[in-house]
């Protein structure tokens, strides 16, 4: 066991961007913006995360992977503690990981400040395709693959594509 | 004088406060789930695989919200039965004790979510009705003196605008559609109407003296008539002359519908109780 005193924020930092997104691989979850907090004492390690909607299967399995990640640097005190207020928001996601999206082939998500509208049939976000960057796109639905992405096709090159939309 | 919860085997009578909290507390997570669960029934039926897609998200964001609604209830029993029960011969409640060993009459959600899914209207007509009572309820629960309320309503609301939104604009091209579209909408409307009060009439637990932690139902019902009609109306649709309203789901009262749906959702945890996989 690594003795916690030796052991500083940056460090347990850098392993948590080891651990990913397990529907979205490329994201680390400091990509993802739901790392809130890490606190360090003498006898425990803690871990804050909040999840990105409350229904997401893989938030079960990102506290299992933080753990074993920690656990395999000798690190055997850590615990994750899940909060839900402030609630989790695409403004958290990093500029890397917008970048890192794209690069996968999801558009990475605007700026939130339409999103909770309430009004009904209005025009989708103007989303840029992640294959050819035009912004000649149209939404197919506003529910995609899984909860925190919905459907776009790109009318220049025809891809469909999954937006990561605002929340 | 408080009144006794029963779930499961265990009765015991609780400070009265704190009753009411844990029965407020079931009653919305009882909601949630059960509407998920109803939802659920579309996954991989859906009229078009879009919304196939759509409605099987907005199920797992309501299961999702019952999953943090009943992890606080077993918290909230836990703590309050704590000195009155040993937990070596009684195990402590978990959000899947709630979920699966309670009876149709434990169980506190309104009429509304509980029918049948019928066809596409009214699974999106009941949709509309529901996350517009959770759009308005959520907004004013989010200011609750609870903070973990406070918190759940503060996450769930924006996935509920979401679901709102949605379930509208289909409720306006189905109503205000096709010959045979507006002819079923107006039957799921004439069928589910008499469901609808009983989401704005509050229960016993949803009377509080000093309106602190519960969201007082008077003050979301104008919003929510006021939107209703508004899209009821673009949408081509009449409200029934009848004003006749259901009531009984938030006193155990449940119509024959729950019995089936818990009887398919419950049915692994009471055969291989604590089954895991």
């Amino acid at each position: 066991m690594v003795s916690t005193s030796t052991i500083s924020k940056e460090y347990v930092y850098g392993l948590l961007a080891e651990v990913v997104d397990p529907e979205v691989p490329v994201l680390s979850i400091i990509d993802l913006g739901i790392v809130r907090e890490v606190f360090i004492s003498d006898d425990k390690t803690e871990i804050v995360i909040t999840p990105t909607y409350s229904g997401c299967p893989a938030m079960q399995r990102i506290e299992w992977d933080i753990k074993t990640a920690l656990l395999e640097k000798g690190i055997t005190n850590a615990s994750v503690k899940t909060i839900l207020s402030p609630a989790w928001t695409t403004d958290w996601m990093t500029k890397e990981g917008k970048e890192k999206l794209k690069a996968y082939g999801i558009a990475p998500p605007n700026p939130t400040a339409s999103v909770c509208s309430t009004d009904l049939f209005a025009a989708a976000e103007a989303v840029q395709c992640p294959h050819c960057s035009s912004y000649h796109t149209i939404r197919v639905s506003e529910f995609g693959s899984t909860a925190c992405k919905s459907l776009f096709k790109c009318s220049d090159c025809q891809e469909p594509f999954d937006y990561f939309k605002c929340h | 004088m408080a009144t006794e919860i029963s779930i499961g085997n265990l009765t015991q009578p609780i400070n009265e406060s704190t009753d009411q909290l844990i029965l407020y507390t079931l009653h919305l997570a009882d909601n949630a789930l059960i509407l998920g669960q109803r939802n659920a029934e579309w996954t991989g039926h859906g009229p078009v695989l879009e919304q196939d897609i759509a409605i099987s998200n907005i199920a797992l964001d309501l299961i999702g919200q019952a999953r943090m609604l009943y992890q606080y209830a077993a918290t909230l029993i836990n703590q309050a039965t704590n000195q009155l029960i040993n937990h070596s011969t009684n195990p402590a409640h978990t959000e899947d004790t709630l979920a699966f060993f309670r009876t149709g009459a434990e169980y506190k959600n309104c009429l509304l979510v509980e029918l049948p899914r019928g066809d596409w209207g009214v699974t999106v007509l009941r949709q509309f009705f529901f996350s517009t009572y959770q759009y308005f309820l959520y907004h004013e629960l989010k200011n609750s003196a609870d903070e973990t309320l406070a918190a759940i309503a503060e996450k769930s609301f924006k996935e509920v605008t979401y679901h709102m939104r949605w379930s509208a604009e289909w409720v306006i091209r189905l109503g205000d559609g096709t010959e045979e579209s507006h002819d079923r909408m107006q039957k799921a409307l004439d069928q589910l109407w008499a469901y609808t009060g009983e989401l704005l009439t509050p229960g016993d637990f949803e009377t509080e003296p000093d309106g602190k932690i519960v969201v007082d139902l008077r003050s979301i019902k104008v919003a929510w008539t006021n939107k209703i009609q508004e899209v009821l109306s673009t949408a081509t649709l009449q409200i029934p002359e009848n004003k006749w309203q259901q009531s009984g789901g938030k006193q155990g009262r449940h119509t024959e519908h729950l019995g089936y749906i818990l009887s398919e959702m419950q049915y692994l945890q009471r055969t291989y109780p604590n089954a895991q996989w």
